[in-house]
């Protein structure tokens, strides 16, 4: 790290960045307040309704419901992701032709449009036309994902795998590479096994590099809406429901502003939390 | 022994295609070959579906629509960014870490919270449907990256080069677009590309900010899976065409990803 | 404990070397006898840590052996040959103590608790660390960091060698000194064979009982510092080795001996017929070697540089510049300066190689 000098006018320099991002998020959030404080009939009309929103929201059982299968969906894609991510990464070729043939494919899923995801892995699961539907159902396995909230569940995560994975394992290789080969060198002089490299050399210093990787993954899984909607439509039923598609059938489809409104607020501040703790944890550990 | 190693990347680079090799295959197939008989490749093989995308204005200019915003939005991030990631790669001021962290946070901030009071805000500055509408409002997750991403290569960069310059009696202005900017253009490539590939990946906020002038390739996509009938082999072929901007970038940053990747800090 | 040969070794980090440039070392030949403070000296990229990682078994030799005493070790892993290497920048296991960093290797080989604790206890005295054995290895500074890199080689009773990878190049200045010591006194100790490389004279020197000199992927000179200072087997050696390095002029030879610029030098040794047909023939005389002397040859001089203890004298003659050393209290003739070279240590190289045989000591 170099020192860093102090200087006000630094402010000048970060004034368009402020000015941009304020502008996108201040407005609008403000916005968002005033609704969640006030109750609408159209026309332009409202009147202020205190924290009754904030009460409804957080006593409903659909907001129960839907942040329920939130957790239940980030733990567990966080539980495939992370170490099948990390598997991937260490099994890599380091250098040569063949890493930087991995590498492009896969990224490739990284930069798909997330709807296309969606399109592509609803065409790909589908029992009547689709490879995957076909092969399953071939299998003996009943599986339709349009109809059975499990095979549904079960399509959800392969998507979400097959679309993220590739970040923690560019994320994980990253790390890997960055470890200088005196380390590997010891640990043979030593006498270290594969796991005793894994565990005392590869793991401390991928630390870093897996920490964004649980960041990004636990804040984009949090915030996931378009893949499985286009998917699922948040169906069977409302199984694959999570917390943005019911915000926005609240919001837009319902036009229930006031909830809607107080929902967003509460989401948000959960997600910041969240990363806030993560934050300060990891920071305090890393100072110690 | 023989090393089986490289088996776990053939294996999930294997289930990567698989779904891409799929949309591919129903892009080359008839609507009717679709929904009648199973085969794992085109029987009766056909370009109608791209025919169909580059002559109808309606599809095309959805993918020129996507680019431009796109586009606009990555120059805007990068043009900000640059100065700011300075500012907090150098200097110490008032606030530095906790405009930081609230850069950041608009990072967490889910887009389904912002979708309605953005049609407002852009609406209210008659700037619904304009393609400078979704570049701007991308800004909210891409500009918090950035600075991030070039924050992280501007702190390798040796402070003495800055001092230096100052010495030989550079401006601040010259020096940083002189000096520092070719000095770091590995950082801002590996940035372009993720402004690019998080603006050209996002919808709901794209969609949300647009009707029909500024319309985004993805959202005719899901028109034409709503109205205009089950048309499978389009929506196939359009969404084949998606993929291969990303296929081209990637192809030019390859030497980058892992490095661009391994900078940036928590 | 063994005694380490390296039999016409040869590595090319290429899969298929065809040229001489291709080779990273051309052919090595050496024996390093049981218990020796050896070291390899040599300019960065002239194949000395390719070398070091030969003997410990972390690259093969593309052709070859390397023997532990009779016995064939090239094939062996670097675990199974029982070695030690401390690397340039400090290597130290983050997640662990500084007793858990040095008791890693006894650990990898199964050794029993308390066998491990007693040893561990005895190195960490050793290297003055017996302080610091429940602190996290990670917060430490870069000298005790080294220090444990050492010691995972020394807590093992079965080293044969260990070896050194530049190891005091990221310890400050003031360190070094203490480190080296340090490194002199645990060789004294504990008698292990200790190979240190470096591209630093004063650290070779001063640890070394024999250095081993390369140049371009060759060794061109094996013996003591003294050996290295005095009768530079090659022109680089003398270059490389001395500050400044030595005097390296061109000159002829005829039946009644070397001739520089016109002048006869006069040389302890005789340089016999065979140099006449040698295509380049060059002089060699350390700076402390050339003197002030009336009957000498002249000299202009050029340059005057004091260095408190001692001056550096740069002499021009005849388009050539020829160093020279002097004392604090050596007069420097003001007019008409004339000098010449010891005639004990001066030296004739054809084709960089010292002409050998007839040499007079």
């Amino acid at each position: 790290m170099i020192g860093k000098t102090t200087n006000q006018r630094a402010w000048l320099l970060v004034a368009p960045v402020v000015a941009l991002v304020a502008f996108n998020a201040l407005i609008p959030m403000m916005t968002v307040v005033n609704y969640s404080f006030q109750e609408t009939f159209g026309d332009n009309v409202f009147f202020f309704e205190g924290f009754k929103w904030y009460q409804q929201v957080l006593t409903s059982e659909r907001f129960h419901a839907s942040f329920g299968r939130q957790l239940v969906f980030t733990g567990v894609i966080l539980a495939i992701e992370i170490p099948l991510g990390v598997a991937i990464a260490l099994a890599m070729p380091r250098s040569g032709p063949w890493a930087s043939v991995c590498l492009v494919l896969m990224a490739l899923p990284l930069l798909i449009p997330w709807n296309v995801v969606g399109a592509m892995w609803n065409i790909f699961a589908l029992p009547d036309i689709g490879l995957l539907g076909r092969a399953v159902n071939g299998m003996g396995i009943a599986y339709n994902f349009t109809q059975d909230p499990v095979s549904a569940w079960v399509t959800t995560v392969a998507m979400d795998v097959w679309h993220w994975t590739s970040l923690v394992v560019l994320l994980a290789y990253a790390g890997l590479c960055a470890i200088p080969d005196a380390y590997y060198q010891a640990a043979k002089i030593d006498g270290a096994g594969a796991w005793a490299v894994f565990r005392h050399i590869e793991l401390p210093k991928m630390k870093r590099v897996l920490t964004i990787a649980i960041l990004l993954r636990f804040m984009d899984s949090f915030m996931i809406y378009t893949e499985p909607f286009v998917l699922t439509g948040g169906g069977p039923g409302n199984t694959t429901t999570f917390l943005s598609i019911d915000l926005v059938k609240a919001a837009l489809g319902q036009f229930d502003l006031g909830p809607a409104a107080a929902m967003s607020l509460i989401y948000f501040l959960i997600v910041l939390l969240v990363c806030y703790v993560f934050f300060t944890v990891v920071m305090r550990d890393e100072e110690k | 022994m023989r090393s089986f190693k490289w088996l776990a990347p053939a294996i999930y680079i294997v289930f990567l295609l698989l779904p891409i090799y799929w949309l591919l295959n129903m892009s080359f197939k008839t609507t009717n070959e679709i929904l009648g008989a199973f085969s794992l490749w085109p029987q009766d093989f056909t370009l109608a579906n791209y025919r169909k995308i580059f002559t109808d204005s309606t599809w095309y200019g959805g993918y020129l629509n996507s680019l431009a915003y796109v586009a606009v939005n990555t120059v805007i991030s990068v043009a900000a960014a640059l100065p700011a990631a300075y500012a907090f790669s150098r200097y110490h001021f008032l606030g530095d870490k906790h405009l930081f962290f609230w850069l950041l946070t608009n990072r967490m901030a889910p887009p389904a919270v912002f979708a309605l009071p953005f049609f407002q805000l852009y609406s209210a500055l008659h700037l619904f449907d304009t393609h400078i509408a979704v570049a701007l409002a991308h800004c909210l997750f891409n500009i918090p990256l950035a600075v991030w991403i070039l924050e992280g290569f501007m702190s390798g960069v040796p402070k003495e080069l800055d001092e230096t310059a100052y010495v030989d009696g550079y401006s601040f202005p010259r020096f940083f677009v002189k000096i520092f900017i070719p000095t770091i253009t590995a950082g801002i490539g590996v940035t372009a590309f993720f402004c690019f590939m998080f603006s050209w990946v996002e919808l709901l906020l794209a969609k949300n900010l647009t009707s029909v002038a500024a319309k985004p390739i993805a959202a005719t996509m899901t028109r034409t899976a709503s109205t205009a009938g089950y048309e499978l082999g389009l929506l196939a072929a359009a969404g084949v065409l998606t993929i291969v901007p990303g296929a081209f970038v990637i192809y030019f940053v390859r030497h980058y990803i892992a490095k661009g990747f391994s900078l940036g800090r928590v | 404990m063994a005694r380490i040969t390296l039999e016409r070794l040869r590595y090319s980090y290429l899969a298929d070397p065809a040229a001489d440039a291709d080779w990273a070392l051309r052919r090595i030949d050496v024996e390093w006898a049981d218990g020796g403070a050896y070291a390899l000296l040599g300019p960065s990229g002239c194949g000395k840590t390719t070398l070091l990682n030969i003997v410990s078994g972390l690259l093969r030799p593309t052709r070859g052996r390397v023997l532990f005493d009779a016995a064939d070790v090239t094939g062996l892993d670097p675990a199974d040959r029982h070695v030690a290497q401390v690397f340039q920048f400090p290597v130290i296991y983050d997640t662990m103590t500084v007793y858990g960093n040095l008791a890693f290797p006894l650990r990898n080989r199964g050794m029993a608790a308390d066998a491990v604790d007693a040893r561990v206890r005895e190195v960490a005295a050793m290297l003055d660390l017996d302080g610091k054995l429940a602190r996290r290895a990670s917060r430490l500074g870069a000298d005790d960091k080294q220090k444990i890199s050492l010691g995972r080689g020394l807590v093992r009773s079965d080293v044969n060698v260990i070896m050194f990878d530049e190891p005091l190049t990221v310890i400050d200045p003031q360190m070094k000194w203490v480190l080296r010591s340090k490194l002199k006194e645990i060789h004294r100790q504990s008698g292990i064979t200790m190979i240190y490389v470096t591209h630093d004279q004063t650290e070779a020197l001063t640890f070394a009982d024999t250095v081993v000199v390369m140049y371009e992927g060759a060794v061109v000179q094996i013996g003591t510092p003294v050996e290295l200072f005095e009768k530079p087997k090659h022109t680089f050696v003398g270059h490389f080795i001395g500050s400044p390095g030595m005097n390296v002029l061109p000159c002829g030879i005829d039946a009644g001996g070397v001739i520089f610029d016109g002048e006869r030098i006069p040389l302890d040794v005789s340089t016999g017929r065979a140099a006449q047909e040698a295509a380049s023939l060059e002089l060699g005389v350390r700076p402390e070697f050339v003197r002030f002397s009336d009957d000498g040859f002249a000299v202009e001089i050029a340059k005057v540089d004091d260095l408190g203890r001692h001056r550096i004298v740069d002499l021009r003659r005849g388009g050539h510049v020829i160093r020279m050393l002097a004392g604090e209290d050596d007069a420097i003739p003001s007019e008409n300066p004339r000098i010449r070279f010891d005639p004990a240590y001066t030296r004739v190289y054809r084709d960089g190689w010292m002409m050998a045989g007839e040499s007079g000591r």
